[in-house]
């Protein structure tokens, strides 16, 4: 049996259903979380289908794994779904995350299981959602659930008395910006007739969407926007730090960065891409300052999951830069970037996670001289953090090396600027890292870490970090098995917004490794006729 | 040796890495030091296997071998891709000789000084992976293997310094080596986007034909490329503004110090301007800053190396200062001198270090010299073997040291008088810190306290009491021999014609800098025996000072520093360098993050905006506080209701929209 156009539908209902079960399983023993990481599990197996039928080919113009049901006649809403080379690895990262998130939560959250796993599991539909959907509406049905889980685990699992006011900060800041984005849409649908995005994106590539320019710009903006809040793009990031630091590591694990930078790649780049280019100037500064910003206050912290909130902030931020460039490097970079934000995010949020769970705080000043008696630890924290610092041979440095260098490529105005200031990134990464390292893990006992004497790692820990781990090495030595895909969306996207301002790309076919002296990429930067 | 065996000689450390870093905890010490050594001479043998099949008469001047892991390079995107491709001509030769054999003998030499460590697997394996490193580092045959290397022997200096990491200074120490060769970092990775963007490609072969095929580009974007490849230079090989780490760096194990940062690691900088001389030999103001800078750090670091009491950092200041006359030989067009007192000081710069170890050894872990004296007589193989390490980089013919530094001199004076002055009032210094560390070492009277010994032991393990002063064990003794040899003979490989040799190392390297060292030859016979005369009655001065300061009346050197308090105040505290960059660079840099970034803009700006946005929309804020009381169900009935009322506005809501 070809399971190629259900799979999708597959992969995104099974936590539903999954979801479904938990509500009638009691919430005894550990019943919730084997029931939770069955289902994970299960899911996570189902999304490896796709790598595996991965058609590299025929991705450069089609989506794949599609199914195309009709679903309200009118309006025109469909159930669309399939995937390409940009979203082909969300969804198998979002299948990976969910039990390591499970696994990482299997102690830490001790009462109302039900109702934490439940919510999980609906983020993670919610999720999975969004990476495959093709029909706007559909895609705003997911976006909107996505918000809700996590307003309620925040709410709910908080860790201080703050939750309440994290939660509704959390949700006004994702909120109002998505009631613009539903606006934009529906006004899209009277100019076009159509949710469906592939017919939209192929309207735009020819100008097809009617309506007066400041009527694009406004939508496209809406759509900027709401996407940006949820990434966050700096300034925009006034959410992140209380949400990080209040929710259980779970939810932490997936509140930032993959979802906002798949939506901008996808829609605003798909329908608007002469608008997306003429506000790159823009983003490209928030993007490198975000950059620096985000490091210079992670520097300054004191508590261990606000700094790495703040490096959160900094970290998207290398996407953002990478993928306004609009050089197929900065694109490939940047979605492989999104990619290691999400995997090394989550090694440091496991991490600090697990810390709290042993020691009950997230204050640096309480830790100290670890590194004796947690060994494994303290090499799981190390590699983490060299992952995330873009040491060469791990996955860090090849999307930060892609981004960076495709940034300097870039016809975008002032990218030389923004590209140096972004690069300095590597070195204020580099220190609030190995300053963390050491506050916590070197020098002599803290007041918190002298008096509990904590166990290293347990199994479950283990099966939990082990994954990630392997990742970092092997996504830095081998990225061609992961960027092969990315690479057919990222050239594709760079050609159509280019191809929208006149700018033409050339590209010297990359198999050709003979001694060409020539300049392989020549921008000509000739601003549309408007 | 076939070019497909290439990648046996960095992956034969990295095993041996694997294995200790996985099951060395739990291995006895002699498996651990097997598993270590084993690898490191098999790679040692595979390079002289590979000598002997790049010099056989029908040799190619370069090999190349590349890998694929799972069928793949390492990146590939339309446009651009990178390749696991290693290259061996003579230059790479040579730093693979370097690497392999002094770090084969450093490797020997440890498993005599910390057989009383904690820990000692851990060290092996840390070992281990910076030869792995350093190793592709010299092989990579594209600038960014080449940084694969640069960074991973930055993490394994970061590890070796901390190695001792319940002490703050050694965390801090190797904290800071790894910061501040970021801020190298943050030049070479700018370089390499510049490469990109002007050449397609980081291949040496693809950048350096493509440059010379344009004898038309002259400094330009060339210069910009090689200013910020000095910059990672700099960082990574200690010179001015940025060697204030490799002092620090001093807090490792004594045998990470002769390996990492003195004979290989930090003399990657060096090796990278040779590297890519094709790009420096195009941009004079390049090489002008190169030999600007080179010189002013061997003065600089000289200075401070002669009133430094730990005889650590007296070698650690006489490195930045060697590590000076490297880069004004390259700053100079005089790449193949630069290399060769790579070579030399690679040896005898190593023996010192381990000599020192050895010193620190006896004394129980006692690193101050005014604690020394007498050892003369008390271990005598390891004064032997040091006097011929200071005798080597004092400059004193027929060793090693003299041979390269009057080269390296040579060239300076025909570029310019004052960088060879400058070089030459260094080469004094040289000689006299030297030869006064070794006075107030092995001469005079003992100032060591055996009853207290061990209090101030500096490395944890070597504080272990019971035997007083004592000889190493001849698995120290026995690389301190060996070094001791090549740093009398190392030198004769580069003896010029006018001296009666033949200069094989210039015509070793001559396939390799071509089109950079011609000039040199023009020059009178006459010119360079009179320079080297210079340099060595220059150096006999340095001796005959510290004689008489430090050993005819040991007490006149604290009386000449009591004449000028302020003076030696201000070079013994290192001008204040590190205080000054604290006070200037990072002390308001978090003082800005702190309160300008994070209370003003953070707090005021970023907040301020997201609360007055949501004040604005109180009406959502009710509901959002209707819907934080968890209840499901009650959200879900908010939820239906928000999508009716979308349903809505589309069926009957365009007209309300657009018209």
């Amino acid at each position: 049996m070809n399971i190629d156009h259900n799979i999708l539908t597959i992969i995104t209902f099974t936590p539903l259903a999954g979801a479904i079960v938990l509500t009638l399983l009691p919430d005894r023993d550990k019943l919730q979380q084997w029931g939770a990481l069955a289902v994970t599990l299960l899911t996570f197996l189902f999304t490896l289908h796709l790598p595996f039928h991965f058609d590299h080919t025929a991705a450069a113009t089609a989506f794949q794994f599609e199914q195309n049901l009709p679903w309200i006649t009118s309006p025109a809403i469909r159930y669309h779904v399939g995937v390409d080379g940009l979203s082909m690895w969300f969804v198998v990262l979002t299948g990976l995350l969910a039990p390591l998130g499970v696994l990482i939560s299997w102690r830490a959250i001790d009462s109302r299981r039900r109702l934490f796993y439940v919510l999980f599991l609906l983020q993670q539909v919610a999720m999975l959602g969004i990476f495959v959907s093709l029909d706007l509406f559909l895609y705003y049905a997911f976006w909107e659930l996505s918000l809700v889980p996590m307003a309620l685990l925040i709410a709910t699992f908080g860790r201080t008395e703050n939750r309440r006011r994290a939660a509704i900060k959390f949700f006004l800041y994702t909120f109002i910006p998505s009631a613009m984005l539903l606006v934009a849409m529906l006004w899209l649908y009277t100019r076009t007739g159509t949710f469906d995005y592939p017919q939209l994106a192929a309207l735009a590539a020819t100008h097809g969407i009617s309506g007066n320019t400041a009527a694009l710009w406004l939508a496209s903006l809406a759509f900027l926007a709401a996407f940006a809040v949820k990434v966050p793009v700096f300034p925009l990031h006034g959410w992140l730090a209380d949400a990080v630091s209040e929710a259980p590591t779970a939810a932490v694990m997936v509140i930032a960065g993959k979802l906002g930078l798949y939506s901008i790649l996808r829609f605003s780049f798909g329908i608007f891409p002469g608008q997306s280019h003429r506000i790159a100037p823009l983003m490209l500064a928030l993007g490198a300052i975000g950059i620096v910003y985000g490091a210079l206050l992670a520097l300054v912290q004191k508590d261990l999951k606000r700094l790495a909130a703040f490096g959160t902030l900094g970290h998207v931020s290398v996407v953002i830069l990478g993928i306004f460039a609009f050089t197929v490097s900065g694109i490939d970079g940047g979605i492989y970037q999104a990619l290691n934000e999400g995997i090394g995010g989550s090694a440091l949020f496991m991490l600090l996670g697990l810390l709290y769970e042993r020691y009950r705080t997230y204050d640096m000043r309480e830790y100290g001289g670890l590194a004796a008696n947690l060994p494994w630890v303290v090499t799981m924290f190390v590699l983490t953090a060299l992952s995330v610092t873009g040491l060469p041979m791990l996955n860090g440095f090849v999307g930060e090396f892609l981004v960076f260098s495709g940034t300097m490529q870039s016809a975008i105005a002032h990218h030389i600027g923004w590209t140096t200031l972004a690069t300095t990134g590597v070195i204020l990464t580099a220190s609030y890292m190995l300053w963390m390292i050491q506050k916590v893990f070197y020098g002599e006992l803290g007041p918190r870490s002298e008096s509990i004497t904590a166990p290293d790692l347990s199994a479950r820990e283990h099966l939990a970090l082990w994954p990630l781990v392997a990742l970092f090495l092997f996504m830095g030595i081998a990225s061609p098995i992961f960027m092969k895909a990315i690479n057919t969306a990222g050239t594709r996207i760079a050609e159509t917004v280019n191809h929208s301002q006149g700018t033409t790309v050339n590209f010297e076919a990359a198999s050709s490794h003979s001694d060409h002296t020539d300049m392989t990429t020549t921008s000509s930067a000739t601003k549309g006729a408007r | 040796m076939p070019a497909s065996y290439l990648w046996l000689i960095p992956l034969l450390p990295f095993a041996g890495f694997l294995i200790n870093g996985t099951l060395g905890r739990r291995m006895p010490r002699q498996l651990v030091s097997a598993v270590a050594l084993i690898p490191t001479f098999a790679s040692a043998c595979l390079w002289v296997w590979l000598w002997f099949t790049m010099k056989a008469a029908d040799a190619p001047e370069s090999i190349h071998s590349t890998i694929t892991l799972f069928g793949n390079n390492w990146i590939q995107i339309s446009g651009f891709h990178a390749d696991f491709t290693f290259t061996v001509d003579h230059l790479t030769l040579i730093m693979l000789g370097v690497v392999t054999c002094v770090g084969f003998l450093i490797h020997l030499y440890s498993v005599g000084y910390m057989a009383h460590e904690e820990g000692y697997w851990r060290f092996f394996a840390y070992l281990n992976l910076f030869m792995f490193f350093m190793l592709v580092l010299v092989l990579s045959a594209n600038f960014l293997l080449l940084f694969v290397g640069w960074e991973g022997v930055g993490l394994a200096s970061y590890l070796l310094i901390g190695f001792y990491f319940k002490k703050d200074s050694a965390a801090n120490a190797g904290k800071k080596a790894f910061i501040v060769n970021r801020i190298g970092d943050f030049g070479f990775l700018l370089a390499m986007f510049l490469l990109i963007a002007h050449f397609g490609s980081l291949d040496f072969s693809t950048v350096f034909s493509s440059i010379q095929q344009h004898p038309d580009w002259q400094g330009g974007f060339l210069t910009a490329i090689a200013l910020l490849l000095v910059v990672g230079a700099t960082g990574k090989s200690a010179q001015i503004p940025l060697y204030v780490w490799l002092p620090d760096a001093m807090e490792g194990p004594t045998p990470v110090s002769a390996l990492i940062h003195a004979a290989t690691m930090v003399t990657a900088g060096i090796y990278m301007v040779a590297r890519t001389h094709t790009i420096f030999d195009r941009s004079p103001y390049a090489l002008g800053v190169v030999a600007v800078i080179g010189a002013a750090t061997a003065l600089f670091a000289a200075c401070i190396g002669m009133v430094q009491h730990d005889i650590k950092r007296v070698l650690a200041y006489s490195t930045v200062s060697q590590l000076g006359y490297m880069f004004l030989a390259c700053g100079v067009g005089a790449y193949t001198a630069g290399i060769f007192h790579l070579l030399t000081h690679a040896f005898f710069k190593a023996l010192l270090f381990l000599a020192a170890g050895s010193v620190i050894h006896a004394l129980s872990g006692e690193q101050d010299m005014r604690l020394m004296g007498g050892l003369r007589k008390r271990i005598p193989v390891t004064f032997w073997t040091m006097t011929m390490g200071v005798f080597a980089i004092a400059g004193i013919p027929p060793l090693a040291g003299f041979f390269s530094k009057d080269e390296i001199l040579f060239h300076a004076f025909q570029t310019s008088k004052l960088l060879w002055l400058v070089g030459l009032i260094t080469a004094g210094m040289t000689s006299f810190y030297m030869f006064r560390l070794w006075f107030k070492t092995f001469f005079g009277e003992s100032r060591f306290d055996e009853q207290h010994a061990g209090e101030h032991a500096h490395d944890p393990g070597q504080g272990h009491d019971g035997h007083g002063v004592h000889e190493s064990p001849l698995v120290m003794t026995l690389p301190l021999t060996v070094l001791a040899l090549l740093s009398i003979i190392g030198g004769w490989v580069g003896v010029p014609a006018v001296m009666g040799g033949h200069d094989e190392i210039g015509e070793f390297l001559a396939p390799v800098f071509s089109n950079g060292t011609a000039a040199a030859e023009t020059a009178s016979h006459g010119l360079e025996l009179g320079l080297a005369a210079v340099s060595v009655l220059v150096a006999l001065l340095g001796f005959f000072i510290a004689y008489v300061l430090y050993c005819k009346k040991p007490l006149t050197a604290a009386s000449y520093a009591a004449k000028f308090p302020a003076l030696y105040r201000i070079v013994e505290n290192k001008f204040y360098i590190d205080e000054i960059y604290q006070a200037l660079i990072v002390t308001p840099l978090l003082m800005f993050s702190r309160l300008i970034l994070g209370t003003l803009f953070d707090g005021g700006v970023v907040n301020g905006s997201g609360y007055a946005a949501g004040a604005s929309a109180r009406g959502l804020g009710t509901l959002a506080r209707k819907i934080q009381s968890g209840n499901i169900r009650s959200y879900a009935g908010w939820l239906a209701l928000g999508a009716a009322a979308v349903i809505a506005v589309m069926i009957f809501g365009r007209s309300i929209w657009l018209r």
